[in-house]
């Protein structure tokens, strides 16, 4: 069968969970062949080959943590040479966005990105993406080249499958154009504990009806009970009442979550963007009109300070 | 020596608006209003505050690609502040892809002189966010990107940049690319002396021939991806909405654990 480049997704060696659901759309499209880079890069296999990848190329050069994005973009270029694989996917964020899209002109072949699935077709894959604040789904295929598809996590279930895991180092010769853009600190964002608020299965989030910063601590309490991660919305992250890494929306983080639990929020276009491919939705709110609403699924009018701690609570109980 | 800044910037349908798709797939333009897609207002606000920093030493041309409406997103910029307008329009770019479209904007950039390019985040139509790294790819020049707070010092253009895990500070030495995010700050208003003076000021309009492009490598003809189909989502289906009484926690708890989620 033929390979399916996967770009590894990885912590310091470990392995982060959209990751190993990319290793479960490449099994759809043929043989996973994983490539893993940076420090601890050596430490990702057996989670990989525990997940389906037939082999997994290593390189853990300094210069991908020295330098921004063009490193791992002449590190792929490479592993793609070496593997000539019908596709390569990566998880959709931010950077790998960047990377994905140079290797493709690289390849001279397309790029798709934030497919929320991808199916195998008689002409390649077809990835699966929402436009418009996901008022509509399109189908679409790389027409030129080597399909380069990123994927938004909690695309697919996350499925065991051993594998050869064989492990192969990648020697990268670097261009010119690799040690452009210095990365001159990093700081490690502080851990809150809970999940990433993009790869989440479960997103509980807070708007402007919570009339306070102080008040997150009632969307906390129940993300806590649900082992969820903290989503805010624009008003209330504009207003100062939560970080804007948490904020949710067309200008803020795009979430695909099983779960989406909104409080207090309205639901205005701009918020509805970045959640409403969510697979089930309630929301909490005073006003009966309000806009959120008409994508729920469970939907309480009502007054989210008595309301989410009650919910909070019984969810405990429930759980004891 | 005087800093050329280009800011690239996007006219895109309004998002409060019914945006779809036309019968070809590609954006329909007909059916909506457009305007200057809002993450690239922080885009010309920082570019014009890099220009503000360096003193009279720095011009900044705004950059578009479009059909004719797009103008109107140079227009809006120039209004900002900036000093001059580029507006590439040709009918054979009707259906570029990212990778078309990366083409032309290197292109016209190119062709317009730079020291620095400043983009938004992604554009608010398709959303891909990859523009910018594409450009630096084919101008061959440093990309420091996604940059919640950006400057330039002696010929170095530095940044913090905000990811899932880690904030970075970057630097690149000049030419480069920069993209900036919804955090970089508050774009500025117009005032109705800027706009007045917007009226007086030069937009060029350039197509293919003028860049030296073939029309071969844009627009529909030119696309490295295809789409197959786009299908309207149906609304949701209306869920239960229900009044709290006292007991809404416990009604919430209670759907939670239909659906196996408690």
């Amino acid at each position: 069968m033929a390979d399916v480049l996967v770009v590894v997704d990885h912590v310091e060696g470990s392995v982060r969970k959209p990751t190993l659901e990319l290793l479960t759309v490449a099994r759809r499209l043929g043989t996973p062949v994983a490539v893993a880079l940076g420090a601890g890069a050596a430490q990702t296999v057996e989670v990989l080959a525990g997940h389906g990848a037939s082999r997994i190329l290593v390189s853990e050069a300094g210069e991908y943590a020295d330098f921004l994005v063009v490193p791992k973009v002449d590190a792929l270029h490479q592993a793609v040479k070496r593997v000539d694989p019908v596709a390569v996917l990566t998880v959709s964020s931010g950077e790998n966005k960047e990377i994905a899209a140079r290797l493709a002109l690289r390849l001279e072949s397309g790029v798709i990105t934030d497919a929320v699935d991808v199916e195998a077709g008689d002409e390649g894959p077809v990835a699966v993406q929402s436009a418009f604040a996901a008022s509509y789904t399109t189908r679409s295929r790389v027409n030129r080249g080597i399909p380069v598809i990123t994927v938004k996590p909690n695309s697919a279930p996350v499925e065991p499958a051993a594998a050869a895991g064989a492990v192969e180092e990648l020697a990268v010769e670097f261009s010119p154009a690799a040690r452009g853009t210095r990365v001159v600190s990093r700081s490690a964002r502080e851990s809150t504990g809970r999940p990433e608020l993009t790869e989440a299965a479960i997103v509980v989030s807070g708007g402007r009806g919570l009339g306070s910063g102080e008040n997150f601590a009632l969307i906390e309490a129940l993300a806590d009970a649900l082992g969820a991660a903290v989503g805010a919305s624009r008003a209330a992250v504009d207003a100062g009442w939560y970080p804007h890494a948490h904020q949710v929306g067309q200008t803020g983080k795009s979430v695909s979550p099983q779960l989406y639990i909104a409080s207090g929020i309205s639901g205005a276009i701009q918020h509805r963007a970045g959640m409403q491919t969510s697979k089930t939705i309630v929301a909490i709110n005073k006003d009966a009109e309000a806009p959120i609403f008409d994508l729920a699924d469970y939907g309480i009018v009502g007054d989210l300070h008595t309301v989410v701690p009650q919910l909070t609570e019984e969810i405990n109980k429930r759980k004891a | 020596m005087s800093l050329r800044i280009v800011v690239c910037v996007k006219y895109v349908p309004d998002a409060s608006g019914e945006r779809g798709f036309a019968d070809d797939l590609t954006v329909d333009r007909e059916g909506v209003d457009g305007l200057l897609s809002e993450l690239d207002e922080y885009a010309v606000e920082q570019a014009l505050r890099i220009a503000e920093a360096a003193g009279g030493e720095a011009s900044v041309t705004v950059l578009t690609v479009g059909p004719e409406d797009a103008r109107e997103a140079v227009r809006k910029a120039l209004s900002m502040g900036a000093d001059q307008g580029v507006h590439v329009e040709d009918d054979d770019l009707h259906g570029s892809d990212v990778m078309g479209t990366s083409l032309v904007v290197a292109s016209a950039v190119e062709r317009a002189g730079f020291d620095l390019v400043v983009c938004g985040m992604a554009s608010t139509d398709g959303v891909m966010g990859v523009l910018p790294a594409l450009l630096a790819e084919r101008l061959g020049v440093p990309q420091v990107s996604l940059l919640s707070e950006v400057s330039v010092t002696g010929g170095v253009v530095s940044g913090r940049r905000d990811g899932d895990t880690a904030s970075e500070v970057l630097e690149a030495s000049l030419p480069a690319v920069v993209s900036v995010t919804d955090q970089s700050g508050e774009a500025r208003y117009p005032s109705f002396k800027g706009i007045m003076a917007a009226k007086k000021k030069k937009v060029e309009s350039w197509d293919l021939e003028e860049l030296d492009l073939d029309a071969e490598l844009v627009g529909s003809a030119g696309a490295w991806t295809e789409v197959d189909t786009a299908v309207e989502r149906p609304a949701r289906s209306a869920g239960t909405v229900v009044k709290d009484e006292g007991e809404g926690g416990l009604r919430v708890a209670e759907f939670l654990a239909s659906r196996k989620f408690v």
